[in-house]
């Protein structure tokens, strides 16, 4: 994975709330034994009409927003089903960092290990960030892991929590499995011991 | 110090507890299908890693599988993406060493109705699955969660899960419930009072008189949409009732083994004086039979109801998304529910697929018709839901009444084979999601239990099952 580095640019506002996986990635798309080149195919049915042509009333077609990095959504953003093909589809788009007020919790966790940076801030900061947004290109952000902060296109500054090994992570491009393998041996320990409790299992 | 059952299945479970409290779960059971798996075994070929513990693995197709009869077998899949991605896992399970129950095989079907079939699923247990409705093992005292391909390969190569612990949160339901009422009305009422992230963060318990008072089937029903309530897994103790289930299951334990496991289930329920960081209590008396009208499982009213006004809602954001929900779904605020016209029936999913949820449905159709304008279908959840339906002569009543009687799979719940809605179709359906194109692309979904669906297929419309 890719070492996460301080992104700068346009946030795209998407303040429906609930949106859910189907939404990011319709399950048409879910047939692929790849991870790779889902990002065409991205919120699908709100991005295109029936016969394949852009609907230009969603925001990433619109001009100022297409090579957007961050997206500031609306509540619960991530909701519904497991699958790591949304954060596949939206990294693939070249989405790094999303903000907004809830994700859903395997959404979440699923980000974390592409490379995505999800952003949970309270209310009353995803309201100012989304106005920056509706800007368009003259309101550039910045966000920045390290410090644990956005800037704003005004000069604001607003800091938030990130939970510290996955932020560890997500700065070095550490791959979990590898990590977890390092701790072997209290794996084996661990199930020597169930071996005995739980024996059925 | 007192523990809910979550805390006691969690801490049985940490293989490695990291200074900044990052736990190594220790997976029991792990279930693999055809969508989520392919990028995790490839990933564990490019780094040349083994699986760990292939006898703790279950595979089957469900998602992409056709619900006509496999006839020539999966080489005669006609959708080459779909044949692909079976042909992938065929490939997988044999080359990592796992057991897969093939499409000929009467004890495939969809993946959290054969874990527990099986007994592959037992309490206290951890279980998982790149699937969110994983939460429906939970009714067995299981701790349950679905994952992401990423976390697919982590378990198939570690058996274990890097995971922080969840907050608790607690649902009971007091009384027993009404005439009508089923599982499916108790976890979609629910998610209409918390919505549908007001269990985000938390492990959810459910308790209560109405929930002991379900069978195995209903209590795989109310922990299934756990998750859509955003709960990471829904939990019930297991008592007599789920033992007499897993009773002789495949791979429960036997003889001595049996009693010794029984022993250890019986420790699994919460400390009465456990805390809970959440507790919602309602009465099942309060209950009625419920449908939803929008394009979020939060979209949920009893069948007395009347399709909202966004206006109804003080939150800015959720007026917008019912305007967009109301517009979606074609429908009228102020409308009565049982005003709107259907035109196709899905019984089936991990959610109702069980023999109770078809017994349930034949119950209302038998020596019924399905109305002229309405399309209905029955997608058994297994081979063995199946066989034991047609032993009972369901399939018949099913037949008779004029639904289409189908082979096992997910189906029409996400609409990953040939069963779709076509744009603008309407369907009263017996899954989980009613998402935007989650049943083909502009169809529209409406969440009800397998007794309201039959109810609808006969009327046409969406109906209170009483009145049948």
């Amino acid at each position: 994975m890719d070492k996460f580095e301080t992104v700068e640019g346009v946030a795209a506002p998407m303040p429906l709330i609930n949106i859910d996986t189907d939404m990011i990635i319709p399950k048409q798309f879910l047939k692929t034994i790849k991870r790779s080149g889902l990002g065409v195919h991205a919120f699908a049915e709100m991005r295109y009409h029936e016969d394949g042509t852009e609907n230009p009333d969603f925001i990433l077609n619109q001009a100022g927003y297409r090579n957007t990095k961050i997206i500031v959504a609306g509540d619960n953003f991530g909701c519904g089903s497991s699958r790591e093909h949304a954060p596949w589809a939206i990294g693939d788009l070249g989405i790094k960092v999303i903000i907004s007020t809830s994700f859903a919790d395997i959404f979440y966790g699923n980000c974390f290990k592409n490379g995505i940076l999800p952003i949970k801030l309270p209310q009353d900061k995803v309201d100012l960030l989304m106005d920056d947004a509706r800007r368009g290109a003259n309101a550039t952000m910045t966000i920045d892991l390290i410090n644990q902060e956005i800037k704003g296109p005004d000069g604001g500054v607003i800091k938030f929590e990130i939970d510290a090994f996955k932020k560890h992570c997500l700065l070095e491009g550490l791959d979990d499995i590898g990590l977890t393998m390092e701790k072997e041996k209290s794996i084996d320990n661990f199930e020597e011991k169930m071996a005995e409790a739980t024996p059925w299992i | 110090m007192a523990k809910t059952l979550y805390d006691k299945i969690w801490d049985a479970h940490i293989a490695h507890e990291a200074d900044d409290g990052t736990c190594l779960l220790y997976i029991d059971r792990h279930m693999v299908h055809e969508v989520t798996s392919p990028q995790a075994f490839e990933g564990l070929r490019m780094s040349g890693r083994k699986v760990r513990a292939p006898e703790k693995v279950l595979a089957v197709a469900d998602h992409n599988v056709p619900t006509s009869p496999m006839v020539g077998g999966v080489a005669a899949i006609k959708n080459n993406e779909s044949r692909i991605q079976i042909q992938a896992l065929e490939k997988n399970v044999k080359e990592f060493g796992i057991e897969y129950f093939d499409t000929n095989d009467a004890r495939r079907g969809v993946v959290h109705i054969i874990g527990p079939e099986q007994g592959f699923t037992l309490p206290g247990m951890t279980v998982v699955c790149g699937d969110s409705h994983t939460a429906t093992h939970g009714a067995f005292g299981a701790l349950a969660h679905g994952i992401g391909t990423s976390e697919v390969e982590h378990v198939l190569a570690t058996q274990t899960l890097i995971q922080s612990k969840s907050k608790n949160m607690r649902v009971t339901i007091n009384g027993s419930l009404p005439n009508g009422v089923t599982a499916k009305d108790i976890t979609m009422a629910i998610i209409g009072k918390t919505g549908t992230a007001g269990g985000t963060g938390y492990v959810l318990e459910y308790a209560g008189q109405a929930i002991r008072e379900l069978s195995m089937e209903g209590r795989m029903t109310v922990c299934n949409m756990a998750i859509e309530g955003g709960a990471r897994a829904g939990l019930i103790a297991p008592d007599e009732t789920t033992f007499a289930y897993l009773k002789g299951k495949p791979r429960a334990p036997k003889g001595e083994m049996w009693d010794q496991a029984v022993e250890n289930w019986k420790t699994l329920f919460t400390d009465e004086d456990a805390k809970f960081d959440l507790e919602i209590e309602m009465d099942a008396a309060e209950l009625i039979p419920n449908a939803t009208w929008g394009t979020s499982p939060q979209d949920v009213l009893p069948i007395d109801g009347t399709v909202p006004f966004p206006t109804d809602f003080k939150d800015i954001a959720r007026q917008e998304a019912t305007q967009r929900a109301l517009d979606y779904m074609g429908l009228e605020a102020g409308m009565k529910l049982t005003d709107i016209k259907i035109d196709r029936v899905f019984v089936g999913s991990c959610t109702n697929g069980r023999i109770e949820d078809l017994r349930a449905a034949a119950a209302i159709l038998k020596g019924r018709k399905v109305a002229d304008t309405v399309d209905a279908m029955v997608v058994p959840g297994s081979g063995l839901v199946k066989m034991l339906a047609e032993e009972e002569g369901l399939d018949t009543i099913f037949k008779d009444a004029g639904f289409d009687w189908r082979e096992p799979g997910c189906s029409m719940c996400l609409a990953m084979n040939d069963d779709q809605l076509k744009p603008g179709e309407r369907c009263a359906s017996t899954s989980n999601r009613n998402f935007e194109g989650r049943q083909g692309f502009k169809g529209r979904t409406h969440l009800v239990s397998p007794a309201m669906a039959a109810a609808a297929a006969i009327k046409g419309h969406l109906t209170d099952v009483r009145d049948i």
